[in-house]
């Protein structure tokens, strides 16, 4: 579809949106793409203006927006301190749907998104393949870290050094789970993440390790779906919705407390994007989606909050841990503090925080893979901020952070190893009883 | 632009650093004031002060209008470009060159952040003390330029107090030197105090000498909460009459008082008609002393209440408050208008008086806040400016404002500059051979007129 009259209709309804924005400029301090190009076009005023000035047709050429639209982490650090709350993120994903609905998805995202990301039977079955035979084409690169790099694989991933699919991916292990609370009187929804259904699944089953230890019961339902924010970023609405719609079947009929993600930008997406394009769905999927989003949280904070978790002091000799808070965790949802509890959990750990903790990793989800370069240096910042701290291991919420900030270590040959506050916690009750 | 000037321009700051899309040149269109946007054909980013001067004699090889921008918070168009015209990014410039302990001076290149600066100064024990709203991103080209305030005004001054020395390109592109990093010096004409304010239409600055002052050891901050503007500010001249400049003293009106209270919660009296926030600061001694004696003249003018912060954080607490009032008012409305007429400071309750009037006569709302210490009111207008006939009140009423500051023996601007929003009321405040004589100097200095023309005294 490329209806100019269309799109501007489209553009109209973020209207009221784009005019709260009143160009003071502040995004500016706390952008990162801004910090490595001092571009007004990379910074949230000159977005809003762009679609300001295409919605009144002052600018002609929506792929030119659509282009510095894309240089964005989507990481709401301009929203978390807009002085007037303008819901950056918000119309940046609108934005990008509106245009893509202009100029059509590239053939590429079409084949992911709507050929294997939103059928989630053949990505389970193509994953595990590919966990099979990742190890031909692939070499280690840093056993502390955990990373391989690949020559055969340089075209389609660059440089990169990543961590490979697990060997059984955590829904083999896990098919499904339906247990009662137990005494902590409280039950939880769990919703892995596709990283941690395929990458990290440490992560999942310390996770579930924790739940059983505290008594808190499980409800994993089978067929879950991805949360949609990779497609959504992309600008595809219609797997976004398919995704949506998937979790929803996936999860109805099952009692739960709250809804519980190990990654943050799965909480963030089911909790503030899922309501906030609810409007495109029926009155019935509506209802659900809000009684899902009230009830999802973060691990750390349902851990820390609900179960009123308590650290003891660190041992004499701990090792050295500093975190790093993910965008979606600290600027979309506030929870900074209950990470850091839980890490302190675990008496082997003293925290040590580095400079710029909350500056964003430069991962930004495709980000990483449309903009390499720029994902690049700023990682490598945060790189640098977290060798400076001194730190043996950093601990973060989200599993993209992980994969970003194991790449930059490791293509720096640093020993430092990145965990997830929950396998740290999880490693304390090890030889403990349940 | 013609490709072969842009090819040149290309040669002089690399390719990376010329924009040219629609798109870059569209973000630089604009800047923080209610404006229309303006595209200029170009946008350049030099990497070093020598291709700075080389840019700028290109341009006026060529003739070709040119327009500094730093961070482009100006509010008053000043970093709106000419239509066709060249924008010249100073944000690759952003070196502190030097911090001097000894001579207490700093020299920096235009492109550096002010909260950078004074973050860096404040680390070797110093302080610069101007604080302008949009310090986190404002430049020190750019707060120059304007003659930027703050909330620190009353007692520090404001940014000209602290430019000891300018060096800029001048339109062929050779460095002219002004000022020096000795305390006195009256080597030559007082360019440097020319640049100050002169809004990118004179000369594009090269670096900047500033001077810089020890900080103050200890500071105490207090609320007093008023039934009565008038009360609220014949007690701020009832301060200075006894012989006390706080560092800060700022007003807020109840409109603001009760839109910061709703969106901050930081336990404002909501049915207060005004309040003061004031800071004292310097030697402790001195310190408690003042703090004292601005209480108790507080009360004696009538106060209804007196809050005295007891540590940092109830201070902070006070000037979270102060912090929220543009944030809070602006969540209101799409637009909003934040005007600076700037009065005796005696004349206040006659402005606030006038204010109100103006808000019932063109049915808007209008919150007031600023800095009552130096006159210097903040009236923020609170619109729509997609609704044409509202914005034609908005219009009129900021015309009324002017006429009523001027009469009462103000100025069209305290701290936001004239741009291209305010150059049609200068002769107003000044006179019709103030305006010739401005255009004269500009016309010797500038020729062609390339340095951002349309500026403070129209073309």
């Amino acid at each position: 579809m490329s209806d100019m009259k269309e799109l501007l209709r489209q553009l109209g309804e973020l209207d009221d949106q784009l005019v709260s924005c009143m160009r003071c400029g502040t995004c500016q301090a706390v952008c990162p793409m801004y910090a490595q190009t001092g571009r007004e076009s990379d910074v949230a005023r000159g977005k809003i203006a762009l679609l300001e000035g295409l919605a009144y047709q002052l600018v002609k050429d929506p792929a030119g927006v659509q282009d510095k639209l894309s240089r964005c982490l989507l990481c709401g650090s301009c929203a978390a301190n807009c002085p007037t709350g303008v819901r950056v993120v918000d119309i940046f994903i609108k934005a990008r749907a509106i245009l893509v609905t202009y100029m059509g998805l590239p053939t590429v995202k079409k084949i992911i998104f709507r050929g294997m990301l939103t059928k989630p039977g053949l990505f389970n079955g193509l994953m595990s393949l590919a966990s099979k035979f990742q190890g031909l084409f692939t070499s280690p690169a840093n056993d502390v870290i955990g990373t391989s790099c690949s020559r055969m694989l340089q075209p389609i991933i660059g440089e990169r050094h990543f961590r490979l699919l697990a060997k059984t991916p955590l829904h083999s292990d896990f098919p499904s789970l339906d247990t009662p609370a137990g005494k902590s009187g409280l039950k939880v929804a769990f919703f892995p993440g596709c990283m941690v259904d395929k990458m990290y699944t440490g992560i999942g089953t310390a996770s579930l390790k924790v739940f059983t230890h505290h008594g808190v019961g499980v409800f994993l339902p089978a067929g879950q779906a991805c949360c949609g924010i990779p497609a959504l970023a992309s600008g595809d609405m219609e797997s976004y919705l398919t995704l949506v719609r998937e979790n929803l079947a996936a999860f109805k009929g099952g009692s739960y407390d709250a809804l519980v993600t190990p990654c943050a930008s799965c909480t963030a997406t089911i909790k503030d994007v899922w309501p906030m394009l609810a409007d495109r769905m029926s009155p019935s999927e509506q209802e659900a989606i809000k009684a899902m989003a009230d009830k999802t949280m973060d691990i750390n904070a349902f851990l820390v909050d609900k179960l009123g978790l308590t650290p003891p002091a660190p041992a004499a000799g701990a090792t050295v841990v500093t975190m790093h808070d993910p965008c979606h965790l600290k600027k979309a949802l506030g929870v900074s503090v209950q990470p850091r509890t839980l890490v302190a959990m675990n008496p082997n750990y003293a925290l040590k925080e580095m400079a710029g903790a909350d500056v964003c990793c430069g991962c930004g989800g495709s980000f990483t893979l449309t903009h390499p370069e720029m994902s690049a240096k700023i990682g490598q910042q945060k790189r640098d901020n977290i060798k400076s701290s001194g730190a043996q291991v950093v601990a973060t919420g989200c599993p993209a952070c992980m994969m970003q900030i194991s790449d930059m270590l490791s293509r720096n040959g640093d020993s430092i190893s990145v965990k997830h506050p929950i396998e740290l916690y999880a490693e304390s009750l090890e030889g403990r009883k349940n | 632009m013609n490709d072969a000037l842009k090819k040149e321009f290309e040669a002089l700051v690399g390719k990376d650093n010329v924009m040219e899309s629609e798109s870059d040149r569209f973000s630089y269109a604009y800047d923080a004031a209610v404006l229309e946007p303006v595209m200029p054909s170009l946008v350049v980013r030099p990497a070093s002060r020598e291709a700075l001067g080389r840019v700028v004699k290109l341009a006026n090889d060529n003739g070709l209008p040119l327009c500094v921008r730093g961070s482009g918070t100006n509010l008053s168009g000043g970093t709106i470009p000419k239509l066709g015209g060249l924008v010249v990014l100073t944000n690759a410039l952003d070196k502190i060159l030097e911090i001097n302990e000894a001579d207490l001076y700093a020299i920096v290149e235009p492109g550096v952040i002010t909260a950078k600066f004074a973050a860096e100064v404040a680390a070797r024990g110093l302080f610069y003390p101007p604080d302008p709203g949009s310090q986190a991103v404002s430049t020190m080209g750019g707060n120059v330029a304007e003659n930027a305030g703050g909330l620190r005004g009353l007692k520090y001054g404001v940014t000209k107090d602290y430019v000891m020395g300018v060096d800029f390109f001048d339109v062929d592109g050779e460095i002219v030197k002004s000022g020096s990093r000795t305390v006195k010096c009256v080597t030559g004409l007082n360019l440097h105090g020319l640049m100050v304010g002169s809004e990118g239409t004179l000369g594009v600055f090269e670096k900047i000498t500033l001077k810089l002052v020890p900080p103050p050891l200890a500071q105490k901050a207090m609320m007093a909460i008023f039934d009565d503007i008038n009360k609220a500010s014949e007690t701020v001249a009832a301060i200075i009459a006894a012989k006390i400049v706080p560092a800060t003293l700022e007003f807020m009106d109840n409109f603001t008082i009760r839109t910061v209270e709703d969106f901050a919660h930081a336990g404002l009296p909501v049915d207060a008609a005004a309040l003061l926030l004031i800071e004292v600061d310097g030697h402790p001694g001195q310190v408690a002393d003042e703090a004292e004696k601005v209480e108790a003249i507080c009360k004696k003018m009538g106060a209804l209440r007196i809050q005295v912060a007891k540590d940092a954080a109830e201070r902070n607490k006070v000037w979270e408050a102060r912090r929220a009032a543009l944030s809070a008012l602006a969540r209101l409305s799409p637009t909003t208008v934040l005007e600076d007429a700037t009065v005796p400071r005696s004349k206040i309750p006659a402005m606030m008086h006038a204010l109100g009037d103006i808000a019932t006569k063109y049915k808007l709302t209008i919150g007031t806040f600023g800095h009552a210490g130096d006159g210097n009111l903040h009236p923020t207008i609170l619109t729509d400016r997609r609704n044409k006939e509202e914005w034609k009140r908005v219009e009129d009423a900021i015309d009324d404002i002017f006429d009523v500051a001027l009469g009462l023996g103000g100025t069209l601007s305290g701290e936001h500059g004239i741009g291209i929003a305010k150059s049609k009321y200068m002769e107003k405040e000044t006179s019709k051979a103030t305006i010739l004589f401005s255009r004269r100097l500009k016309k010797a200095l500038d020729p062609k007129g390339i340095l951002n023309p349309g500026k403070i005294i129209g073309e």
